[in-house]
């Protein structure tokens, strides 16, 4: 037993347990997201694959797997390959900051809000990348395209995050976790209202929903791999494993975005009515609320169509910037105010 | 504007007259017929000489027609190939014909695309199926059938 | 807010154009309905010139007709635009009809008016199917084809074909309808208009589809009727023609029925035109159940059939547009001509001009708004 809770060994237990988590978070959230799309379109979803669809997953990771790994020639060797990797690396290392229960966190740093937004530019870097190095118009103009979204979409992320920074005043994960102990009403999404520290914080949170869906280039925000007109965008040289690193990443990446906002508003490992909580309930309560915004993730991508590019940038541009900065100031003036009497 | 036929058989019948020297005319004069609709479908049919469809086209098109279709019919024991223009008019229920014959050896005559502009693709497949050519057209290629087709076949005398 | 590009700004240098690039929206692309190809030149994603390429199901069907008697071209009518099938193969059974002077027992005829406004709401449920499919909006594909189901079932059950009927013949129809027909029809009448409200407010007035199809592809009425362009793209524009109204044939004059037209010219307008067009339909489907007379569904028809000499013409209004059939007799029993005019030819010809300077979303959903039937386009 001492040799498990060894530094080294309990971080290694932690990274292989994080791989897994997304491993099997990547493969079955796509058959949760084929038979909930299934369902809202009034049909059953992939039911052929063992019992009600459970091996889906493990009939395409297979086909992905045996599916030569083909390099295009006249691609950039060297990017083509670096850019599934460059994608997949960021979410596996924001999860190693992410509190999943009380001490079940791989590396509880002081600036852990700080490293999961500074990754989370990064994707960006690597859709570039692939869409650069695959040498096709389509993903070029897909990767111009993914660039501009995201820009545009970090900032009110990060205004938004601010605002929940000084209504939290740490950075550090499990501490904004433990600040929400208490009942359901105390979950920073509703304590800034009966407080009235900050009646805005549900505002904040819709902006950080839908930046979480730019940011992760899904629907209605998908222009990058806008199926009907770019085919499949920045993928549409991929095939085989390649393109299934892309995939699982963006699905690690939607775990990323739910988990955080988990985390910020919802509580985290908190339990909603005070009783039930401790090492084995915890963990329960934050996938619970994880998976319940996922399925929210899912349901708005069948429901909406897509935007225009320019809707989309003028969304971002003209109305979430000016919305998020306004609650900023907001919260700062209410906090000195608060202070002042 | 809701145009009547009489004022459709005063207008074509200005296209009365010699025909210009320079095209080779057929043995047609211009005609002009007021048709019994419930039989053939069309209210007004006017035969005019090749040179005379862009006037007639231009007629049309300011009494307020839209082009239906443009088309072509190999009349191969006359040895002549019959030219057809089909307009509709969108307020009322009045359709016109304006039909030309050119001759199978030479089947030439000028484009309508400047007046009606939907002319063009319709000029371009008679061109197509037949080899009727329109003077003037901004591109006479192969539409329908495949890029390297040097055949016409609606031709009465095409071999596959 | 910037829709389109008058001009395109100059290089660096000044000169004219900066780079531009020839995007092939090929024959295999999930965005067009059918193998349409559109060679788009584009100046990133504005686009300077899209030419379409035709031509990839072109089978002759009017070469066809000269090697095939009156009769039996009848099965080729309905695979033109198989989507629309009843109204093809009336506009050549009516043309025969009038140039051989059949009569038509009023049975018949109310029948073909019952199938045929069928026909067109099935056809209109495609389309906005795959349009919003286009639009990125995945789900109302399904439920568009669930309401279909029900007309094919019913369609299936007098003709025994699915898709392309071939149940119109000359003097009348091959069998006449039965009892249950009637009372899956009168059921289905029932139950389209909460579905159609249903579609109105998900769908209809979701904002985002809104903002992607308002102020989206204009094309003026002059433009319309320049190029020919009929059906919902004229009356989107403002123009009420349809061809039951203003040319009527059969026994559509009986029916009390409306002209949805649109004035503002973009693609929301022809989206619109085609929603209260399937409403007016089962207007017209529930007034000719009312008014079904008796009788016999089949006239007098000579056993070998040859027309007079002579061209003629007849024109419907199909679920697209305006289709007119002209056949050309020389007295023999196979035509000497047959000429179809599709709707969708002339709706695409405008394209060229009415998506210069337009970004690619846009025009792509303006494509979609036009209803292309592409075996419509090349027959």
């Amino acid at each position: 037993m001492r040799f498990l809770s060894l530094e080294p060994i309990r971080i290694l237990l932690y990274l292989v347990g994080i791989c897994a988590f997304v491993g099997a978070n990547a493969a079955y959230l796509v058959l949760a997201e084929r038979k909930i799309a299934g369902r809202i379109q009034r049909r059953p979803g992939p039911n052929e694959a063992g019992y009600g669809g459970w091996l889906q997953p493990v009939a395409d990771g297979i086909k992905l797997l045996v599916k030569q790994v083909m390099v295009p020639p006249g691609t950039d060797g060297l990017l083509y390959r670096l850019a599934p990797l460059m994608v997949m690396a960021p979410p596996l290392i924001c999860l190693a900051v992410v509190p999943f229960g009380e001490d079940l966190v791989a590396r509880n740093i002081n600036v852990g809000l700080l490293l999961v937004f500074s990754l989370g530019s990064v994707n960006v870097m690597a859709l570039m990348l692939g869409g650069w190095a695959s040498r096709n118009k389509y993903s070029v103009i897909s990767a111009a395209r993914v660039v501009s979204q995201n820009v545009a979409y970090e900032i009110p992320m990060l205004l938004v995050v601010i605002t929940m920074l000084l209504a939290t005043g740490t950075l550090n994960l499990n501490e904004i976790i433990r600040q929400q102990a208490g009942w359901f009403w105390h979950w920073n999404i509703l304590r800034g209202i009966w407080t009235l520290t900050n009646p805005l914080i549900p505002v904040t949170f819709v902006i950080f929903f839908i930046c979480m869906l730019a940011e992760t280039n899904r629907a209605p925000f998908d222009m990058a791999e806008a199926e009907s007109e770019l085919v499949a965008g920045a993928f549409t040289e991929y095939g085989g494993m390649g393109f299934g690193v892309f995939f699982m990443a963006e699905y690690a990446n939607i775990v990323v975005g739910c988990s955080l906002a988990t985390v910020l508003f919802f509580g985290g490992w908190q339990s909603p009515i005070g009783i039930l909580s401790g090492p084995i309930w915890g963990p329960l309560w934050f996938l619970g609320k994880m998976y319940a915004l996922i399925f929210v993730v899912i349901w708005i991508r069948w429901t909406f169509p897509r935007t225009q590019f320019y809707g989309l940038l003028n969304l971002s541009w003209k109305i979430l910037i000016p919305l998020s900065l306004f609650t900023l100031l907001l919260s700062g003036a209410l906090i000195t105010l608060t202070k002042l009497l | 504007m809701k145009p009547s036929i009489e004022q459709l058989t005063e207008a074509f019948s200005c296209l009365a007259g010699p025909v210009p020297a320079e095209v080779t005319a057929p043995s047609w004069p211009v005609a002009v017929y007021t048709v019994d609709a419930n039989l053939k479908g069309y209210h007004f049919d006017a035969a005019v000489s090749p040179a005379q469809v862009v006037t007639a086209a231009e007629i049309l098109d300011r009494f307020g027609f839209g082009l239906d279709a443009v088309t072509g019919v190999d009349w191969i024991a006359q040895n002549e190939m019959e030219v057809v223009y089909d307009y509709f008019h969108p307020e009322i229920n009045l359709r016109v014909v304006v039909r030309t014959r050119v001759p199978r050896a030479s089947p030439e005559l000028p484009t309508i695309s400047p007046v009606f502009p939907g002319a063009n693709w319709h000029e371009r497949e008679t061109h197509d199926f037949f080899g009727i050519r329109f003077l003037g057209h901004p591109n006479l290629t192969p539409f329908l059938l495949p890029e390297d087709a040097d055949f016409h076949p609606l031709r009465k005398d095409y071999q596959p | 807010m910037i829709v389109r590009k008058e001009s395109i700004p100059p290089g660096p240098s000044g000169e004219a154009p900066s780079e531009t690039f020839v995007l092939n929206l090929g024959p295999q692309h999930p965005a067009a309905h059918g193998v349409l190809r559109v060679l788009m030149t584009m100046d990133g994603e504005w686009i300077t010139k899209a030419e379409p390429v035709i031509g990839y199901i072109h089978r002759m069907h009017e070469k066809m007709g000269e090697n095939r008697t009156w009769a039996q071209f009848l099965p080729n009518t309905s695979r033109i635009d198989y989507l629309s099938a009843m109204h093809y193969t009336h506009a050549f059974v009516g043309a025969v009809e009038r140039a051989a002077k059949i009569e038509v027992p009023p049975r018949a005829e109310y029948v073909r008016v019952i199938t045929s406004e069928l026909n067109r709401i099935a056809s209109h449920m495609v389309w906005w199917g795959a349009m919003l499919a286009d639009l990125g909006g995945l789900t109302p594909f399904l439920y568009a084809f669930d309401d279909r189901e029900l007309i094919l079932d019913l369609l299936e059950g007098i003709c025994g074909a699915r898709l392309t009927y071939c149940y119109y013949r000359f003097g009348g129809l091959c069998n006449d309808i039965d009892d249950d027909f009637v009372q899956g029809t009168r059921a289905f009448v029932k139950h389209m208009p909460p579905r159609l409200k249903m579609y109105r407010d998900l769908v209809t007035d979701n904002i985002i589809l809104r903002k992607r199809l308002t102020g989206i592809g204009p094309i003026s009425a002059e433009m319309c009727r320049k190029y020919g362009a009929t059906g919902p793209v004229i009356r989107g524009s403002g123009v009420a023609y349809d061809v039951r109204k203003i040319e009527p044939y059969s026994v559509y004059p009986q029916f009390d029925f409306k002209i949805p037209t649109y004035p503002e010219c973009d693609s929301m307008a022809r989206y619109l035109v085609r929603m209260d067009e399937m409403e007016q339909s089962l207007r017209i489907i529930e007034q000719a159940l009312d008014q079904l007379p008796a009788g016999p569904v089949m006239g007098k028809v000579p056993r070998v059939l040859k027309l007079p000499p002579g061209d003629y013409c007849y024109a419907v209004e199909a679920a697209r547009g305006r289709f007119m059939v002209r056949i050309v007799s020389d007295g023999k029993d196979t035509p000497y001509r047959v000429k179809l005019r599709t709707p969708s030819f002339s709706n695409l010809s405008l394209y060229e001009e009415a998506s210069k300077g337009m970004i690619l979303p846009d025009a792509l959903a303006m494509m979609g708004s036009l209803d292309l039937v592409i075996p419509d386009i090349d027959r």
